[in-house]
């Protein structure tokens, strides 16, 4: 089985046109699109389901606590966690990498300590740890990345002497690059330090097994893997998320409030003050079924097909006008293409090749991708950012290289 | 429906091919700052020279962008070359009146540069924008207004900074 051809009929936003032209989504390593099935899921928890959870004695808050806890189960089995409670809904992924900094950071690191993060992190995997270094002096160390865009392990041994934390993503959302993580994992173990793993673009696009990963802690988050924004998820070993101490105060966290103090109540809920995000853990429930329902295998195997495409047709119809950064091979990556366009000595501006191509109804990003380091590190200011997703497919590509085209119409010099 | 001609005039590619007053000034006498766009990562600097009679002697940009701010910063730098910084400053009301900005309405930049422009400069009247028209365009594609006025605003701090160093 494959991914059915008629695949784009089930996300309503796809069925529009902009500036006259068909709407082409490629901008999914940012946020994916919705199908009805998720938008369906959330709307019928508001009809039928919508009370309070887990302090309501009546029928209807008995049904909106399943609906929540369902969810959760659904979350444990996609990334075939342990236990179910090991599975903490935050905001998003950016709210879980403050909570591991704030709650296990804040309790477990010191001056003596450092924490080892890469060039290639998200921002979100980089300034908790600046806010928390300002104030516990521990050392932030740096993964390099090569200039073929992978981790440089060559000097591992050294940046793990004396880390507690190594802290890394799975799958750049720059370069597309997917990393080595049983293999960070050993030598993250070896040293004495954690491993924590930023799950945002690859739990959507790959089958994820965190027991395979031997992983400590993984970040993902809904809305790139179909589901609603507003929800993402912390993965945690129980023993760590018995000894963290709570991240936000309120209701919901505690087991008991006296006038002298509190006591928190039992993992995960100890990590989920106040009242939940349950329309959306049903919307991320939803999504999950419709991803199972594709197949995970089916999904990948989906993305390194089109990967492959565009990597041929691009570099093919462009040649030196266009570089596409990151691995070339496209099973040594995701489907988030970063490319600079234009005559070598004079490139087109990313945020002029996004104008031109929105002007044909495609969607990409420009920028930094909230990644400024790992730019700095490649030397280019920003890039043109094209990301596919299981609705994507080669006439979305087709439409994409004959757009960027366009671009050298204005901007030939 | 606004298209890519409104946008991508050719005076603004001229500037944009060929940008004016590219470079650095030595500092001191110059004052040098510098802008970003967190959007886009879009980086602007403003070197102004301003002698003791109030008067912008010399301007230089750097940094890197996209046609719309590099075009802007090279047609800002034109303008103001010559110019008291009284002038300069009713440039930018001007400037930022042409883009519909009022007061505060971006923000995000966290730059001082919001502060001490004359808003209503703009309706004044009396500032002769030029080539700089050909920006109007941009309004019609908002995302792009902080592309525009990132120099604008780098320029105003710099010009505060001259002020304070005197």
């Amino acid at each position: 089985m494959s991914i059915p051809a008629d695949i784009k009929r089930d996300f309503p936003v796809l069925q529009q046109q902009v500036h006259d032209k068909p709407l082409i989504y490629l901008d999914s390593g940012n946020t994916s699109q919705k199908p009805q099935a998720v938008i369906d899921a959330m709307n019928d928890y508001y009809e039928t389901t919508n009370a309070n959870v887990h302090r309501g004695s009546y029928d209807l808050a008995v049904r909106a606590t399943e609906a929540l806890e369902g969810a959760r189960a659904k979350v444990a089995r996609f990334i075939n966690a342990p236990a179910i409670n090991e599975i903490v809904f935050t905001k998003n992924a950016t709210e879980a990498f403050n909570l591991i900094a704030r709650s296990w950071g804040a309790a477990n690191l010191g001056p003596s300590d450092a924490v080892v993060i890469s060039e290639m992190e998200h921002h979100a995997n980089i300034v908790p740890w600046h806010m928390l270094s300002a104030e516990k002096g521990f050392e932030l160390r740096w993964i390099p990345v090569t200039p073929n865009g992978h981790l440089d392990l060559s000097d591992l041994d050294t940046l793990l002497k004396g880390a507690k934390l190594v802290s890394v993503t799975a799958m750049s959302n720059v370069l597309g690059t997917l990393n080595d993580i049983p293999r960070l994992a050993e030598a993250a173990h070896g040293a004495g330090a954690l491993l924590a793993v930023d799950g945002s673009q690859y739990v959507p696009h790959v089958p994820t097994d965190v027991q395979a990963m031997d992983a400590d802690f993984l970040i993902f988050t809904g809305h790139k893997m179909l589901g609603p924004t507003g929800i993402g998820v912390l993965w945690a070993r129980t023993e760590f998320l018995e000894a963290m101490p709570p991240f936000l105060g309120g209701g919901e966290m505690i087991l008991n409030v006296t006038k002298e103090g509190f006591t928190t109540t039992e993992i995960p809920w100890k990590f989920e003050a106040g009242t939940p995000m349950v329309a959306e853990a049903v919307g991320l429930g939803a999504a999950i079924e419709y991803l199972d329902h594709l197949g995970m295998d089916n999904v990948r195997a989906h993305e390194i097909e089109l990967t492959d495409y565009a990597l041929r047709t691009l570099n093919g119809r462009y040649g030196d006008k266009i570089v596409i950064h990151g691995p070339q091979v496209a099973s040594e990556r995701g489907g988030v293409l970063s490319f600079v366009y234009g005559e070598p000595d004079m490139r087109v501006h990313p945020h002029d090749i996004a104008q031109v191509l929105d002007q044909a109804g495609i969607c990409v990003r420009a920028g930094h991708h909230c990644a400024k380091p790992l730019l700095q590190t490649m030397n280019v200011p920003a890039t043109s950012r094209a990301s596919v997703y299981v609705y994507n497919d080669e006439s979305d590509i087709d439409a994409l290289a004959e757009a960027l085209e366009a671009s050298s119409d204005i901007f030939a010099f | 429906m606004p298209g890519l001609d409104d946008l991508y005039r050719e005076v603004i590619l001229d500037h944009y091919r060929s940008p004016r007053n590219q470079g650095e000034l030595e500092t001191p006498p110059a004052v040098r700052t510098e802008g970003f766009n967190p959007l886009c990562g879009d980086e602007v600097i403003v070197f102004v020279d301003v002698d003791d009679t109030n008067v912008i002697i010399d301007i230089a940009i750097g940094g890197q962008g996209c046609s719309i701010s590099q075009a802007s910063a090279s047609m800002m730098s034109a303008a103001i070359k010559g110019t008291s910084v009284d002038e300069a400053r009713q440039f930018i009301g001007a400037f930022k009146g042409l883009m519909s900005i009022h007061e505060g309405d971006l923000g995000g930049d966290g730059s001082e540069a919001e502060m001490g422009i004359d808003a209503d400069a703009a309706d004044a009247g009396d500032i002769k924008l030029g080539d700089l028209e050909a920006l109007k365009g941009v309004v019609k594609f908002p995302v792009r207004i902080k592309c525009a006025t990132l120099s604008w605003n780098t320029l105003a701090q710099a010009l505060d900074e001259a002020a304070s160093d005197t």
